[in-house]
């Protein structure tokens, strides 16, 4: 069965009737039916508010609720449920652990450490917690494949008061696959926590949350196929009890008195008011597509893609590619420039082609720094998209190499 | 509009060869502006004797259109006198160009410039007189 006629949006055309190549994934990814199907279905029968009123249709949107907790604890080998928090995606994910841990165990002279590779999302938080603190926000660099140096981390994680390490577990921009488990054994062996961003990994690669043994774990929904507004939070038991709580109100509490009160358990206390009770159901819907099809084989298709990708770009005339040269190290992200032509007029060139792909800083302003460049360009596959996308994609890159005159 | 209607003779070259590009030593007043979903970022520079723009120079990066829009706007606005430059609109340096009918995630890269022209104008002219200058502050914000 094709699996794009899952995807109702990929059959549409744009511009005066090119054909949708949809190549923003690393951004967002489309959503197929059956994600949208339990949206609807869960609105259409059985919403309700969860874990309150006793009437039948609570009782059905509790069930549909918890059970999206389940799956997505499986998905991730998770033993113990309630260390998943919902919450409205990576970002939030980070925040609550910069406010309800770091906030706690970050003081004056302390260090926390991020890479140069990093969304804005695992940088900004901890500059507003280090400034807060009176902390020192560090960070690992990386090297000229685009991978980060690890001698560095040792040299940082040797000159003491680190707190907490922040790394992506895959490079939104370049698409460098972290050594996660080096990274997080060094930290081990220094006694530092570790904080994983998985929003680029998880909806690519398995991710088994149980061996990687990182500290708290964050990723977002709709990367991976499910509603915006929806990821989760995943922490060690130890953390999340030792965490005072993020947000305050309904549902997070176990009791509330005039002037003091007292917290619900796990995950409870981390997911104040009322939850985004459709878009957990949608992302239950989402994991189980994911798991039908199987994370190796979303691996190894885009592993493909990704190599006939790179082998067809390096022959476009005035091309750049940015990141590692093997598909091996990397995820289904290629970003890159042309000569002196700015990446707003290459996307675009591909625009009119139909073809979408990304243009400008990704949110990751230290890594275009660092790069010396002020914006990419940036391709991005996922499951659904094919060999002959690519060729698309190369005669559009063609296109703009003649309307910019570097062929 | 199409690419082929954007990316015309004059953009290509402008945003290769853009004109009155570079730092200025002692400028009498300099402003920066940046558009942070795109990244394009802009600082014009400028001298002004007897109320009029003597010189006025851009440095920054942008894409085709935000270069080849600065270009158009520095030479529009030099020599001429304070209050017929800040009369200069939008519909002037697009109509220049040819991009009047350009999309609308494109006008912030074609209209930066004059942004921070209208900024920096402002910023000179509120420092001797407060109340004349606040229409163009209104005005600049207002653009996009």
């Amino acid at each position: 069965m094709n699996i794009r006629e899952d995807f109702p949006i990929l059959s549409r055309t744009v511009r005066e009737g090119k054909p949708l190549v949809y190549l923003d994934n690393a951004s967002t990814t489309q959503k197929p039916n059956q994600v949208l199907d339990a949206i609807m279905n869960y609105y259409r029968n059985h919403n309700a508010n969860t874990h309150r009123a006793v009437y039948a249709l609570a009782e059905e949107a509790t069930e549909r609720y918890e059970a999206a907790r389940d799956k997505v604890a499986r998905f991730l080998n998770v033993q113990e449920r309630s260390q998943i928090v919902f919450v409205r995606g990576t970002t939030e994910a980070i925040n609550l652990v910069a406010y309800a841990w770091g906030r706690r165990n970050v003081g004056r002279g302390d260090v926390v450490v991020t890479t140069e590779y990093e969304h804005h999302s695992n940088i900004v938080p901890w500059q507003l917690l280090v400034q807060e603190k009176g902390a020192v926000l560090k960070y690992v660099p990386i090297d000229e494949q685009g991978k980060l140096k690890l001698d560095e981390l040792d040299r940082i994680l040797s000159d003491g008061n680190v707190k907490l390490v922040a790394f992506s577990l895959m490079s939104n921009v370049l698409g460098t696959i972290t050594d996660a488990s080096s990274i997080i054994s060094k930290c081990k062996k220094a006694g530092v926590p570790t904080l994983v961003d998985g929003a680029q990994a998880v909806p690519h690669m398995r991710v088994d949350l149980a061996s990687l043994g990182c500290d708290f774990f964050a990723f977002s929904g709709h990367k991976m196929m499910g509603p915006t507004g929806i990821g989760a939070l995943w922490a060690s038991r130890s953390m999340l009890d030792a965490m005072g709580p993020f947000h305050g109100g309904g549902d997070m509490i176990r009791e509330v008195h005039k002037y003091e009160s007292t917290w619900n358990d796990l995950p409870y206390k981390f997911e104040a008011g009322t939850p985004n009770i459709a878009d957990v159901i949608g992302l239950g819907a989402a994991v189980d597509y994911l798991e039908r099809i199987g994370m190796d084989s979303i691996r190894r298709h885009e592993m493909e893609l990704t190599s006939y990708a790179l082998e067809r770009m390096r022959q476009v005339p005035g091309i750049t590619l940015y990141g590692p040269a093997s598909a091996r190290e990397r995820g289904g992200v290629i970003s890159f420039n042309f000569a002196d032509v700015h990446p707003h007029d290459v996307a675009q060139i591909m625009d009119e082609e139909g073809i979408a792909i990304r243009s400008g800083h990704h949110c990751a302003q230290v890594l275009m720094e660092k790069m010396d460049v002020a914006a990419t360009s940036r391709a991005s596959f996922y499951l659904y998209n094919t060999p002959e996308e690519v060729d698309a994609l190369v005669a559009a890159l063609q296109k703009v190499a003649r309307v910019f005159k570097l062929v | 509009m199409s690419s082929r209607d954007i990316y015309h003779e004059m953009i290509v070259d402008y945003s290769r060869n853009p004109l009155n590009f570079g730092k200025m030593e002692n400028p009498d007043v300099s402003y920066h502006d940046a558009n942070p979903l795109c990244g394009d970022s802009i600082d014009i520079d400028m001298k002004i004797d007897d109320s009029k723009v003597s010189d006025i120079k851009f440095h920054g990066h942008g894409c085709a259109i935000c270069m080849a829009c600065s270009s158009v706007l520095t030479e529009m606005t030099k020599g001429k006198t304070i209050d017929e430059a800040r009369g200069i609109s939008k519909h002037d340096i697009l109509g220049e160009l040819g991009l009047e009918h350009l999309q609308a995630v494109r006008i912030k890269c074609a209209l930066l410039s004059l942004k921070t022209f209208k900024f920096a104008l402002y910023t000179y002219l509120s420092r001797e007189d407060s109340g004349s200058a606040d229409s163009l502050k209104e005005e600049a914000a207002g653009l996009y």
